[in-house]
């Protein structure tokens, strides 16, 4: 048997990452991510190799990944919301240059400085941008701490497979909660980086990283090339798990922490004999549009359940193509909601009272 | 037939696309022939920076990225900490280096990061079309402070090499000019010895290169010159602020 081991949220991520071939770390501290930086200190200066370098900033720390991931190596950086929103405009370098990195964020409530506890407010800024310019970055959504470690070998192998930011979008429950894991799953995917900054040897022509283009018709070229990339992305690496949807008449989405929450209620209204199922979105970015557009023909409408003011739900709505009604059950500012507020929008889904 | 002069082997052969009269070529050029001298073309990593210098990357033979405006230390600490046998340098303007990246500047050189720094300090925003520096100098007439830089409005211009003087870190903090042939030739040694340091892992060093704009001054390049030296030098003295290794030398004597 797999040996199993009782983490932190927050740990599971450091040591997968660690376990996936990421020798570098360079953060600045925020709460709720704190264990992710600390559990680098301790652990990356005793491997071959390993640097953790504490930041004068979160705007220093995410140029530093951007130097590091050019350099070719797999390297990380964790914050959580008001960080994340200083790391943009370095997240935004790295989608125009089209290199590879991992970024953790341990979501808290906001706007502004907010509060530290657990929240999914930063939806928008991970899936539909952040920082300037048309891009994407892989978003992906753990709902354990098994997820945490798992997605995080994954986000490190999509992010070199595809050229492009793989980013964590966790809270600050998963983050801090302990739950048994395995690592035993890890698989590293290694790609060549004929791109990277290793110095010519006089054998080459000379390496370059870059998002500056001049020329209008280049520049376009270039976010046209990048958007096919993101198109295979979005064919090939959708993941998302269906809970209960084979009868469903109403389909709750909801991803995350909010999404255990969500499948609690889901199998108290199953006892009361209401029809209702649970999609969850694993990859936020790509979202699993297709799955709910197919979901949409069979129920009669969506409950989405989210601890922020209803972001998501904006893409469940594209989905399903204004086709089905979809509700939204929320908490915000770091309050989450409980399995009887769900329950409750589930029976008045039932109704037809939206 | 002998050859008396050529181009350094680490500029590429693309076309500068600085203004007439800018000393960015000049500055360049020793950046390159420090590189051919030591012969570290193969081994150098180069860091642009968001200003004038923008296009380093297509004019420098080694590998190079394009830094965030203020970030090239960062970017170039990333890059050092994976490739620890590679020579970094970062090469940027005032604004950039100043102004937005003083936070990035500043804590480089606490650090004592391993790598190389060209400060080129030239008063003005060249760039964006000559807006007040960080260094610019009191009543120095730009297109934002068009009555002339106002201290009690906006504040005095930045010292660079006198703050950075101050920290523990830094292993040499040296000021050159290029405003005539004598300056140009003690800048190329500094900035020879700047990635020298590098190599031989001393630390972080850097080298604020007090430049001209013709352009943005509303000068003829020889005017600009001459006001390098009668008025940018006054307030920017050059020489060696800090130099760990020559201190610590005399000590031992």
């Amino acid at each position: 048997m797999a040996e199993r081991v009782l983490m932190k949220g927050n740990e599971a991520i450091a040591e997968a990452a660690i376990r996936a071939g990421c020798r570098h770390y360079f953060g600045y501290p925020i709460t709720p991510q704190t264990e992710v930086a600390a559990y680098m200190a301790k652990r990356l200066p005793k491997i071959e190799g390993g640097v953790f370098l504490q930041a004068e900033s979160e705007i220093a720390s995410i140029n530093m990944v951007y130097g590091a991931a050019a350099a070719g190596f797999r390297v990380m950086t964790s914050s959580s919301s008001p960080g994340i929103s200083l790391k943009s405009e370095g997240l935004s370098y790295i989608a125009g240059s089209d290199i590879p990195a991992f970024v953790v964020n341990i979501q808290r409530g906001g706007p502004g400085l907010g509060g530290i506890q657990p929240s999914q407010s930063d939806y928008f800024q991970a899936t539909k941008g952040g920082g300037h310019g048309d891009y994407r970055m892989i978003v992906l959504a753990p709902a354990s701490v098994q997820e945490m470690a798992s997605l995080t070998v994954k986000g490190f192998n999509l992010a070199d497979k595809y050229l492009m930011t793989a980013m964590i979008l966790a809270d600050g429950t998963i983050g801090q909660m302990m739950e048994p894991i395995t690592f035993e799953d890890v698989q590293v995917e290694i790609y060549d980086k004929p791109w990277a900054l290793s110095g010519t040897k006089m054998q080459r022509k000379h390496n370059i990283v870059n998002s500056l283009y001049l020329k209008s018709d280049e520049l376009e070229q270039k976010n046209f090339e990048r958007y096919e990339r993101y198109k295979i992305v979005e064919e090939n690496e959708v993941l998302y798990e269906a809970y209960r949807m084979e009868d469903a008449e109403i389909c709750v989405v909801a991803f995350g922490i909010a999404s255990r929450v969500a499948k609690n209620a889901v199998a108290a209204a199953r006892k009361e004999g209401v029809k209702v199922g649970l999609i969850r979105p694993i990859t936020l970015w790509p979202f699993p549009s297709k799955a709910l557009r197919q979901a949409a023909d069979q129920v009669k409408s969506f409950v989405c359940v989210e601890l922020n003011m209803g972001q998501m739900i904006e893409d469940v709505r594209l989905a399903a193509e204004c086709t089905r009604p979809v509700s939204l059950c929320n908490r915000a500012g770091g309050m989450i909601p409980s399995p009887g507020q769900v329950l409750e929008s589930i029976r008045k889904a039932q109704k037809g009272e939206m | 037939m002998a050859i008396v002069f050529q181009k350094p082997h680490a500029l590429t052969d693309a076309v500068l696309h600085y203004c007439p009269g800018c000393p960015h070529g000049i500055i360049h050029r020793l950046v390159a022939e420090a590189i051919d001298n030591l012969g570290i073309e193969g081994e150098a990593i180069g860091v642009a920076p968001v200003g004038c210098a923008v296009m380093a990357y297509d004019y420098f033979a080694c590998d190079m990225i394009e830094a965030a405006h203020g970030r090239a230390p960062a970017t170039a600490t990333g890059i050092k900490r994976c490739r620890p046998d590679n020579i970094v340098f970062t090469y940027q303007g005032d604004g950039d280096l100043a102004s937005i990246g003083m936070a990035e500047t500043v804590h480089a050189a606490a650090r004592n990061e391993n790598i190389t720094v060209i400060f080129v300090n030239n008063a003005i925003y060249g760039m964006t079309g000559g807006q007040m520096a960080p260094t610019s100098l009191p009543g120095q007439v730009t297109q934002t402070s068009p009555y002339g830089r106002d201290v009690n409005h906006c504040g005095w211009p930045i010292r660079v090499c006198e703050l950075l003087a101050t920290l523990e870190g830094p292993e040499y903090i040296a000021r050159v000019a290029v405003n005539n042939v004598k300056n140009v030739k003690a800048a190329g040694k500094a900035i020879q010895k700047a990635f020298q340091n590098q190599m031989d892992k001393k630390g972080f060093s850097l080298i604020e290169v007090v430049s001209a704009c013709p352009t943005n001054w509303g000068m003829t390049p020889q005017k600009a010159l001459e006001w390098v030296e009668s008025d940018m030098i006054p307030y920017y003295p050059l020489g060696v602020y800090k130099d760990r290794t020559a201190a610590k030398e005399a000590e031992a004597k």
